[in-house]
């Protein structure tokens, strides 16, 4: 084994994660590897700094507005939600309304009416199309279900 | 990270049909982890509480899809994870495309978020470890985070990344090494006098 093969243990021996047998096993080495015990006590230098650095705890009013403002966002979201249904729902009955009128009305040429109708066709297609695109790679999706 | 709990597989019940009551439990108890491991990650105040947040709201929306016998933290843990790092690719990015961002102080410091003032009792050594850890990669800084900010045992850690005990104490090693070298430590070279 050669140093290296000991970090692990050296981790677990600065963290205090090993058993006694390991413990025993990783202290026999440090008596005789010199490399081992001179980065292991520069470790715990690092270490005993990194301890000392603790993160500033917000104020009070942090943590008695957290949950509310939580509350509000998942609230708000359904409202939008609700908002862009209805919102779409009212395009497209107004817009088919409009089309309506404009087909049925006599002075409104020809030319104008099949223009209009081949730009719906078009719509549709592409809208047909992006949603089998979509539909036929969610459904090959293999990572879909990974880490639910 | 609190062991699973009789109240917290009630509140996971409710909450997958809708309750937002019944995740206001799961807000309560992680709402301290949440903010501090987003501070670990992206190092100021106003970005850790915003995405911690909006780490829940997330949860919240999804939680019907996750398997019953799975533990609230280690998967929310992924969330809130997936958008700190979203969160810092976006600000790399602002930072790398802003002209002239290079060599200019000035773009330099408002672009650079890991600011001092997240720390407790401030002084210089610690503003220096703090600065240090925000130097590290993803990888090695969430390990730090969760081992010294969070005291999260190695087992806890493994499950919340997703990954074995062996390649937290690897990460553990290599982001220490990669601190003692921002901090200039090398052999001995670890101030003794520090507090």
């Amino acid at each position: 084994m050669t140093c290296h093969d000991w970090k692990d243990l050296m981790m677990g021996y600065l963290d205090n994660e090993l058993n006694d047998e390991q413990k025993l096993r990783f202290e026999e080495h440090l008596k005789g590897c010199s490399e081992c015990a001179s980065e292991l006590e520069e470790f715990q230098k690092l270490k005993e700094m990194t301890d000392e650095v603790t993160l500033a705890e917000p104020e009070d009013r942090i943590w008695q507005e957290y949950w509310g403002g939580i509350y509000n966002r998942i609230e708000r979201g359904l409202g939008w939600i609700l908002l862009s249904v209805a919102g779409i729902v009212l395009i497209i009955y107004g817009g088919f309304k409009a089309i309506e009128e404009v087909i049925k009305d006599s002075n409104v040429e020809l030319i104008f009416k099949v223009g209009l109708l081949i730009l719906l066709a078009g719509l549709a297609i592409l809208f047909v199309s992006v949603l089998r695109e979509r539909i036929f790679f969610w459904r090959r999706d293999r990572y879909k279900n990974v880490r639910r | 990270m609190p062991s699973i709990c009789q109240e917290e597989l009630i509140a996971m019940q409710r909450c997958r049909r809708g309750s937002r009551k019944a995740f206001e439990v799961f807000v309560n108890r992680y709402m301290k982890d949440a903010y501090f491991i987003a501070l670990g990650l992206v190092g100021n105040h106003d970005d850790a509480l915003e995405l911690s947040q909006e780490a829940f709201i997330r949860a919240f929306r999804n939680i019907k899809h996750v398997k019953p016998d799975r533990r609230f933290f280690p998967w929310f843990y992924q969330i809130l994870k997936n958008l700190c790092i979203s969160h810092l690719r976006k600000r790399k990015y602002r930072h790398t495309s802003s002209l002239d961002a290079e060599g200019c102080p000035e773009v330099e410091a408002q672009t650079d978020c890991f600011l001092p003032e997240a720390v407790a009792r401030r002084n210089e050594i610690k503003d220096k470890v703090w600065q240090a850890i925000g130097k590290l990669d993803e990888k090695h800084r969430e390990v730090i985070i969760l081992r010294h900010f969070q005291n999260m045992s190695y087992d806890q850690i493994a499950e919340a990344l997703f990954c074995n005990k062996g390649t937290v104490t690897s990460r553990l090693y290599y982001a220490r090494k990669k601190l003692e070298e921002l901090l200039g430590a090398g052999k001995g070279g670890i101030p003794d006098d520090m507090p």
